[in-house]
């Protein structure tokens, strides 16, 4: 499936619900079937320092698809990523450089994205983008 | 007077607002606190009629600004109690004042000197200790903190030397609420020479301070959080203190003489008000202090222990809990988290339920580090607050720990 084909999915996986206890239940158990990131990338160098929960995050290639995995000590934002890895792992680097990610609004999730919850879905996206770029020029 | 909960409620606009859908609860008054009308009015008066340039003109409306402007400095003099109104700086900010004091002290430390603050500080009274010891080489010494979330003062008495030639420590602890023995510090302080700074952000929305009954040589709070307006504050400094520190910025009004070959500075507390400061915040700050009298800060202090005393009851019965500052004096601040659930997932949800409080490291890392915990939920009550909002939180907080399990 392309970036694009996932992010329809989810959004329609999103619009199931009625309110925001459902979509953050979904979301929480999003983040607990999330794969357990190897010990050995749980390290300083995969932090995305947010103001609030601690995120590793890992990249790496196979073939010319780039793999991501990652965890966070807090479960929402854990489930944030278990999103963000299904929309962009196993892609082409290319494809992750220039996907559009307004979907995230769509979701619902738009609040996260402040400032504010430096919680970083912000830090995420840049830092998954800028993996591919790096990933990409290799 | 009678504390009235119900007419103080209604003179604050912002608490009577739906959030998610829900009734706002506003627990982080600790980070800020609301500000009621009197407030709100007073700053719109400012501007509608008083507005104009202090300290400069000749003419009427600078007269009356001035007048405005010096009248809420004598106010908070008499509100802190000290000995002169010069004595009294109008600052942005807690930030500020100690900011103020330490660059000062970082020209006058010198290497072999010692500065000591506590465990239990906000960064604000870290980082710029650390400045100014990595300016004059002097070296940062730190109070220890006890399990229950308060100071070691045996370990303090032994930090103290001759070397020692400031401490620093805040009046009540902000991310935990204790509340430190600062009469003791300080006395123990003067015993080897050594100056007083007292922050006093989170004691001030609790109590009035007396600053001369606490003899600290200097005393910093913010207005924002005691009713009053953002970017305002108050640097208290004894006289002897003020003449001897060096001005911190330069500018127009804190000048007696200007040359290009050497400038002479104005006399207190012209010298460290430099530039055309927060008229109207330094004017509305002088009402909101008015509006705390006039509720009295005894009936403020009892209503807040009935808070605090509810609060701690109502949450005691969660699962789960664990309490960080379990001291038995303590403001009305309680400092938590849940085992096995970070606080970050807590505050998202009870935040969609209306609830605000703050999660996170409330910007005294070290606190966190001791506990080795990433943060807390923090609810912090104020005067306005009621126990039905505390009962709201419980509520949300149960829905939290079901949606976490």
């Amino acid at each position: 499936m392309t970036i694009k084909e996932i992010q329809e999915e989810i959004v329609d996986e999103f619009a199931m619900f009625d309110d925001w206890m459902q979509r953050y239940e979904y979301i929480i158990e999003l983040g607990k079937s999330l794969p357990l990131i190897e010990d050995q990338y749980k390290v300083e160098e995969n932090l995305i320092r947010g103001c609030q929960s601690k995120v590793w995050l890992h990249a790496e290639k196979n073939d010319n698809k780039i793999v991501f995995t990652a965890d966070s000590d807090a479960i929402l934002t854990k489930g944030i990523i278990a999103i963000l890895i299904r929309t962009f792992s196993d892609q082409k680097a290319v494809d992750v450089m220039n996907a559009d990610t307004s979907f995230i609004d769509e979701i619902g999730l738009k609040e996260h994205l402040s400032p504010t919850r430096a919680n970083g879905l912000v830090s995420m996206l840049k830092q998954i983008k800028l993996y591919a770029i790096a990933l990409q020029a290799n | 007077m009678k504390f009235d909960i119900n007419k103080i409620r209604s003179q604050f606009p912002i608490l009577h607002q739906q959030v998610n859908g829900k009734p706002l609860v506003y627990f982080d008054n600790a980070a800020t606190s609301q500000k009621p009308q009197v407030v709100i009015d007073a700053e719109v008066k400012y501007y509608s009629e008083i507005n104009a340039n202090i300290h400069r003109g000749v003419h009427h409306l600078s007269q009356v600004a001035t007048d405005a402007y010096e009248e809420s400095r004598i106010k908070i003099q008499k509100h802190i109690n000290a000995k002169n109104s010069f004595e009294v700086l109008f600052t942005s900010g807690t930030t500020f004042g100690i900011n103020l004091v330490a660059n000062g002290f970082g020209q006058i430390l010198k290497q072999g000197d010692e500065v000591i603050v506590s465990h239990l500080e906000h960064h604000s009274n870290i980082v710029p200790w650390q400045f100014a010891c990595e300016r004059s080489g002097a070296t940062l010494k730190v109070i220890p903190m006890l399990q229950n979330g308060s100071l070691d003062m045996e370990a303090y008495q032994n930090l103290l030397t001759e070397n020692t030639k400031i401490v620093a420590v805040n009046h009540i602890s902000n991310a935990l609420g204790v509340v430190n023995p600062v009469k003791f510090i300080i006395e123990k302080a003067h015993q080897v020479g050594a100056a007083v700074l007292i922050d006093g952000a989170q004691a001030t929305p609790h109590l009035k301070p007396d600053v001369q009954e606490l003899d600290c040589d200097f005393y910093v709070f913010s207005g924002h959080k005691i009713g009053g307006p953002t970017g305002t504050g108050i640097l208290y400094g004894k006289e002897a203190w003020l003449n001897k520190l060096p001005p911190y910025q330069g500018g127009g009004e804190m000048i007696k003489e200007v040359t290009f070959e050497k400038t002479t500075y104005a006399c207190l507390p012209h010298k460290f008000e430099a530039g055309t400061p927060n008229i109207a915040g330094g004017i509305v700050l002088g009402v909101a202090i008015d509006y705390l009298n006039e509720i009295g800060f005894d009936n403020i202090a009892a209503y807040e222990q009935e808070l605090l005393d509810y609060g701690m009851q109502q949450l005691s019965k969660l699962e789960g809990i664990e309490f960080y500052g379990t001291t038995a004096e303590k403001a009305s601040v309680i400092s938590f988290n849940f085992k096995g659930i970070h606080p970050y997932d807590v505050g998202a949800i009870i935040d969609k339920l209306g609830i605000a409080v703050r999660t996170g490291h409330h910007c005294a890392q070290p606190i966190m580090n001791y506990f080795d915990i990433p943060g807390t939920i923090r609810a912090s009550f104020a005067f306005y607050n009621t126990k039905e909002e505390i009962d709201a939180m419980i509520e949300a907080l149960k829905k939290a720990q079901m949606m976490l399990q």
